[in-house]
């Protein structure tokens, strides 16, 4: 076992893990946050994705031990005394979901996407979430709800 | 799918992570782990201890050096696509980073652990190929610079000794092109062609056309000699052994190969 200290939807936290271990398990299993979906397990859908430091990652992709130290921020960690975060409040209402499945991972990748490039063009957009995978909406409403979110300031 | 137990050790420098590789035949480094805990997951790889070396944030920098530009070995692929220096004397990589995986995988992996690593289908080590770069690596003995030619030794080998890691690779400042072909966002390549204006002359490398990066030395050869792009181009499978897989027959390969390198050169 390897100890480590992180923060979580910023909460310090430390923990024993396996070095094998992967943020996803450590995330869902270890700290109860089940929001982080685990979809392939093979870096392919993107539905595990979280932010770390600040930027996306595949958390079925990283060890947990590799985020020792890190400010790690799931789905979970987004809404703010019960108000939905932006990109959360425009998957919402431009109904960019029918599953959910792959949402967190989606609303994740998008914070990030407006992190970098805070006004993207619709290709950019496409381009930027080519690593999800939504397997209901096809991907107009996600597209249309990146917009209002961006446009709404996210 | 979860990887197989090991030890893992985090260095605080490349010379602790070179003893700490001495520490076991099986060790193997862990860098941005974009190739290698896939890998693990399906068991393909299984290392008895894993050494990271992530942390190690001196290993991440562009800069102009000399003539040459100079990459630390963890510099990640989203900074390659948007370095300045790069952008601007050696266009070639960031254009060829951006094109890895997808933003989550390029937040993470590594251009050194992307060359280590010696997939046959992956871009960068096509690109350094292509543009003669240097490898400085660390080891026991000290440090060496090895030439693109001698690094990619097979299909996932490399010339690195065991207790010997890659730090720094230095390219020229050249013109270049990159062109991938893929079935489907994210993948790796079918085919990879770069294009690069190295010290006067025309270099062409090859992605997924044989166990390791490849030089389109023919096509070379039919430039220098003052041929136009399609008929050099006709020449691009000379001397390769392209594989055949889901994603396209060895024939269709060929073909590609043909058509991408001349549309290399005409962009070039």
């Amino acid at each position: 076992m390897t100890r480590i200290a992180l923060t979580v939807n910023g909460s310090r936290c430390e923990a024993d893990v396996e070095p094998r271990q992967l943020l996803a398990y450590f995330l869902r299993d270890q700290q109860g946050l089940k929001g982080t979906n685990v979809g392939c397990d093979t870096t392919s859908c993107g539905a595990c994705t979280v932010l770390v430091d600040g930027e996306s990652v595949k958390s079925c992709t990283v060890f947990a031990v590799q985020a020792d130290g890190c400010e790690v921020t799931t789905v979970e960690g987004l809404a703010q005394g019960g108000e939905l975060h932006p990109v959360q409040q425009a998957f919402h209402e431009q109904h960019a979901l029918q599953c959910g499945y792959c949402t967190p991972g989606f609303v994740m990748a998008t914070i990030s996407l407006l992190l970098e490039n805070p006004d993207p063009s619709e290709a950019e957009i496409r381009d930027g979430l080519e690593g999800n995978l939504c397997r209901c909406t096809g991907y107009h409403n996600i597209v249309k709800a990146v917009q209002a979110a961006a446009r709404a300031g996210a | 799918m979860i990887p197989a137990a090991f030890e893992y050790e985090r260095a605080g420098s490349v010379d602790e992570a070179v003893a700490l590789l001495g520490r076991d035949e099986d060790a193997k480094l862990l860098a941005g782990g974009h190739s290698l805990i896939p890998a693990m997951r399906l068991r393909f790889s299984r290392p008895s201890l894993l050494v990271d070396i992530g942390r190690l944030d001196d290993l991440r920098y562009v800069r102009e050096s000399r003539d040459r530009i100079a990459i630390g070995a963890l510099t990640r692929h989203a900074q390659l696509v948007r370095d300045p220096l790069l952008r601007e004397h050696c266009p070639l990589i960031g254009e060829a980073a951006a094109l890895i995986g997808d933003p989550q995988v390029r937040h993470r992996g590594t251009i050194g652990g992307s060359v280590a690593h010696g997939d046959p289908a992956s871009d960068l080590g096509t690109i350094l190929l292509t543009l003669d770069a240097e490898l400085v690596a660390r080891g026991l003995q000290g440090e060496r610079t090895i030439p693109a030619a001698a690094f990619f030794t097979g299909p996932f080998d490399n010339a690195l000794e065991h207790q010997e890691i890659l730090t720094e690779i230095r390219v020229p400042k050249a013109a270049g092109t990159y062109l991938k072909y893929v079935r489907r966002a994210h993948d790796w390549a079918t085919v990879g062609v770069a294009a690069a204006r190295v010290d006067g002359r025309v270099h062409v490398g090859l992605t997924s056309m044989g166990p390791t990066p490849l030089r389109a030395r023919n096509v070379e050869d039919a430039l220098a000699d003052g041929a136009s792009p399609a008929d050099a181009a006709a020449r691009a499978a000379d001397d390769t052994d392209p594989p055949a897989d889901a994603s396209a027959s060895a024939e269709y390969r060929t073909h590609l190969a043909q058509v991408l390198v001349r549309r290399a050169l005409e962009r070039l």
